[in-house]
């Protein structure tokens, strides 16, 4: 537990330290409300056009109009950003040469990885909590359903939660952090878009597509279900990843 | 105690190391010699268990490297080549970290840290960025590291790798302050450093051990031939004197060097078994040779690295 911590402490204080984790948050931060603005200024026209069409208004509310399109925006600027806050936690170590240090230490690999993922996390949580300004700011002027709210950043936070684990898996690959970086990218935006196949594809193997899907699993978060078989797609998605990390970090020892 | 037991790496099918069989004993500092390339890195990674061995294996104070990892890296320190740090911490919070993995327990983190820096000489320093030290203050900061927890043995990789000569002098100070109570292992290519800091000497040569010894004993045993300098003055009855020496029983080959401000000199290589000086004396001084000096010289270490090395290869 103390390595894991001290590990952790480390990576948090270079996040801090080195502004990385500022240009990180307040870029995402910046992204975000430009998102909101737009949405919510989309979503005031559509409230006057449906003053003047009952039928419209019935369909008008906050989650739908607001925040499901924002999470959405949200999980894609995510997708952009988490690789750039993964991609040096090994592969940086590695090109220093410190890798070997740190190997050399009384240290486990599970602990080493623990204690890195959970900086990132930390990081993540703290991106994602900003933007809880902005269902905040909607619940200050009007009463949005709290549930899909809660949910949805559930579901944000798992998604977070997988593309850190393929961050952390593509930076113990190689000592390149732009290499790690953009193969988290790519894998990251492969699980999103992979439904887009489904529709094409035979019946079997269409059913098989939507379930690898992120979005495909995020969708019932939105809505504000938390489904078991959602929860278990990010949670396996993400110790896959984990495991695969500590495999990789083990064979480090065996290859040359 | 260190033992090491046919000990082999493999990269692929390139040889790292082969067979080394060694052993180490408390309190000793003990020299890793050879060429660039010879297997002296690949022999301390799998000492630190970064590296598993192809073969064979090596137990550190009882330790298997292989089956008892953990117990083997609590037990030692460790200075890699090229002194990797990380560069945007301050010296202080570094060494903390490096405690907490090295599992020093919270009480006497800052006991050991402090000590750390006082054996190193790090008191001026302590809070400023690593990244921003010089090299040899950078070096220290990476022994400080090595000796946190107080690890009975101390494998450091070319400590002294690029510093300057007052750096090195330094350093082999403090590498020999912490011999005795440590047990240490280090590696290097410089040879009078070497001989300097270690009470024994491994020379290995492409992955094989060439030679265990001290370093006065490497020396003695490799004098197959001794070889001799002689002075004389440069005149008429000198022209002979490469000739004359040659003569005598017992030279192997007598080299004469470019007279330089009235004086000759002459490199003689004699058997080692039969000391020829005394007739090489007489058989000059009756040919009427005028004799200015004959001097015995030592074989420096480095020529019976290069010896050593050189015969393997041939």
């Amino acid at each position: 537990m103390r390595t894991i911590a001290a590990i952790y402490r480390k990576e948090i204080r270079y996040y801090f330290h080195s502004l990385t984790a500022y240009v990180m948050i307040g870029v995402f931060l910046a992204l975000a409300g430009y998102f909101f603005y737009s949405i919510f200024r989309y979503y005031n026209y559509l409230s006057f056009q449906a003053a003047r069409e009952p039928y419209l208004a019935g369909q008008l509310n906050l989650i739908d109009g607001v925040m499901r399109p924002l999470m959405g925006n949200v999980s894609v600027v995510l997708l952009f950003a988490l690789p750039l806050l993964t991609m040096r936690l090994l592969a940086e170590e590695k090109r220093q040469g410190t890798f070997e240090l740190l190997l050399t230490y009384p240290v486990s690999d599970l602990a080493a990885i623990a204690g890195k993922y959970l900086a990132a996390l930390t990081v993540f949580a703290v991106m994602l909590a900003g933007t809880l300004l902005y269902p905040i700011l909607l619940a200050i002027y009007s009463s949005p359903e709290p549930g899909p709210i809660v949910t949805g950043y559930v579901g944000l936070f798992l998604m977070g939660c997988t593309f850190i684990s393929m961050g952390i898996f593509f930076s113990s690959l190689t000592s390149s952090q732009i290499v790690a970086g953009v193969a988290t990218f790519a894998l990251s935006l492969f699980f999103l878009v992979i439904g887009w196949a489904a529709p094409f594809a035979g019946p079997t193997l269409s059913k098989v597509i939507a379930q690898f899907s992120l979005l495909e699993h995020y969708d019932s978060f939105g809505k504000g279900l938390i489904e078991a078989q959602d929860v278990t797609y990010y949670v396996f998605l993400t110790g896959f990843f984990l495991f695969a990390t500590l495999r990789s970090l083990e064979s480090t020892h065996w290859r040359s | 105690m260190i033992r090491v037991e046919r000990l082999t790496k493999y990269y692929g099918t390139n040889v790292g190391v082969r067979n080394l069989d060694f052993g180490v004993e408390k309190g000793e500092i003990l020299g890793f010699l050879g060429p660039n390339g010879a297997g002296k890195t690949t022999t301390m990674k799998m000492l630190t268990c970064y590296l598993p061995p192809t073969s064979g294996t090596a137990k550190i104070f009882g330790h298997d490297i292989i089956e008892e990892s953990m117990e083997v890296r609590r037990l030692i320190g460790y200075l890699p080549e090229r002194n990797p740090l990380y560069g945007d911490m301050p010296v202080r919070g570094y060494l903390e970290f490096a405690a907490d993995l090295k599992g020093v327990p919270v009480s006497r983190r800052r006991a050991e840290v402090d000590s750390a820096i006082e054996r190193c000489g790090l008191e001026a320093v302590p809070r400023r960025t690593i990244s921003k030290l010089s090299k040899g203050y950078q070096q220290r900061v990476g022994i400080a590291q090595a000796i946190l927890n107080d690890p009975a043995l101390l494998i450091l990789d070319e400590p002294t790798l690029g510093l300057d000569p007052k750096q090195i002098i330094e350093i082999r100070r403090l590498i020999q302050s912490l011999g005795g109570e440590k047990t240490v292992i280090l590696s290097s290519h410089i040879l009078p450093e070497v001989s300097q800091v270690c009470n024994r000497v491994i020379i290995i040569n492409r992955g094989e051990l060439v030679a265990v010894d001290t370093p006065d004993n490497l020396r003695a045993r490799l004098m197959k031939s001794s070889r001799l300098r002689v002075k004389v003055r440069d005149d008429a009855a000198s022209d002979r004197a490469a000739a004359i020496v040659s003569g005598v029983a017992g030279v192997l080959l007598a080299r004469e060097e470019p007279a330089a401000d009235g004086v000759r000199s002459l490199t003689i290589e004699c058997a080692s078994d039969r000391d020829a000086r005394e007739e090489i004396v007489r058989a000059l001084v009756s040919a009427g040779v005028p004799l200015l000096e004959l001097r015995a010289e030592e074989l420096s270490l480095e020529d019976i690295f290069l010896q050593l090395v050189t015969e393997e290869v041939g």
